[in-house]
């Protein structure tokens, strides 16, 4: 399955929940937040997203800003 | 209490300088102009993670203040992208503070009012309190107020400038129509003058990043910043007098030694 995360695109085995992909992408434990196909997705909730072909998925953390 | 105290809904800010952390040279010169701006809050952003961790190494910097934090939504070009974003900030840096910048110019990185506005009035819906970034426009000020911002932060000239306060007159407006309101001078400013004329104006606060980022000595700038805030903060409590087309002498005329002499010779 192609999903793209921060903008590259990825292959991943299906099925997944947005949960699998945060620990295949190597950032579980990390001060993060995310993202799916526009929306914001509660960390509360990581377990229960599933993912399809195509999502988008953003991982941001904190950064430097004005 | 000191008069450098800003207090923000349940918050008291211990000094009304509001500092960005983005574009020093190293995390040493950012740690550096923190000590020495002594900052009330910190401003802070949200970029793309990877397992390397970068954002991590970072906030392990700035929570070692121990400062309040003001996400931005900085680069959001849509309402959408900016509400995502102010969730986002919320769960990380657990504040519902947002610093919500709507961009609809990329040349002058001027905000779009209109979608400002509809954010705004979401992310209050939210629950969030919101520091819109804004042009000096009086009737976006209104409508923002309307639509339940506490806080208005127009900008002084577009980001990164270093200009100044470009309209003066607008920013005075805006004090003079929103006594109640807290607002800060957000963006543009470059030298410290600046900042102390927009405290001088009886704004709450300045937040600035570029000037001292990109100073030729960030953490002397940082300094310089600090003390011009608070002396524009203490001149405005303090009355600044009107201003007059005419001369008035300051030192008294009463017995003043040769009074009149200097006429008198030229009559002779």
């Amino acid at each position: 399955m192609k999903i793209i995360i921060n903008g590259e695109e990825k292959t991943l085995e299906a099925p997944l929940n947005l949960y699998d992909v945060l620990v295949q992408e190597d950032v579980i434990g990390m001060m993060i937040a995310v993202a799916r196909n526009g929306e914001f997705v509660p960390k509360e909730n990581y377990q229960s997203v599933s993912i399809s072909e195509g999502d988008q998925i953003e991982i941001v953390a904190p950064m430097q800003g004005g | 209490m000191s008069a450098q105290n800003l207090h923000i809904k349940d918050m008291i800010l211990q000094s009304r300088f509001f500092l960005g952390t983005a574009g020093y040279p190293s995390p040493d010169t950012l740690a550096q102009s923190i000590k020495t701006a002594k900052p009330g809050l910190l401003t802070v952003s949200l970029r793309r993670e990877s397992a390397q961790g970068k954002g991590q190494k970072f906030w392990d910097i700035i929570k070692s203040y121990n400062l309040p934090i003001l996400p931005n939504t900085a680069g959001c070009q849509s309402v959408s992208e900016a509400i995502t974003t102010a969730q986002m900030a919320r769960e990380i840096f657990e504040t519902n503070w947002i610093k919500l910048e709507v961009i609809g110019d990329d040349y002058t990185l001027q905000p779009d009012p209109f979608g400002l506005l509809e954010a705004t009035e979401k992310l209050l819906a939210l629950g969030f309190e919101v520091f819109p970034y804004m042009n000096d426009d009086l009737v976006l000020a209104e409508r923002l107020s309307d639509a339940g911002c506490d806080i208005l932060m127009p900008w002084g000239a577009p980001i990164g400038s270093g200009r100044g306060l470009n309209n003066p007159y607008a920013l005075k407006l805006l004090r003079k129509r929103f006594p109640d309101k807290i607002l800060v001078v957000d963006a543009g400013i470059g030298a410290p003058s600046h900042a102390a004329s927009a405290m001088e104006l009886g704004y709450d606060a300045v937040l600035l990043n570029t000037a001292v980022s990109k100073a030729h000595h960030p953490a002397g700038m940082a300094a310089a910043f600090s003390k011009s805030i608070e002396a524009g903060r203490l001149g405005y409590l303090s009355g600044i007098i009107e201003q007059q087309e005419n001369a008035s002498a300051s030192t008294p005329m009463i017995d003043k030694p040769f009074w009149h002499q200097h006429d008198q010779k030229r009559e002779a």
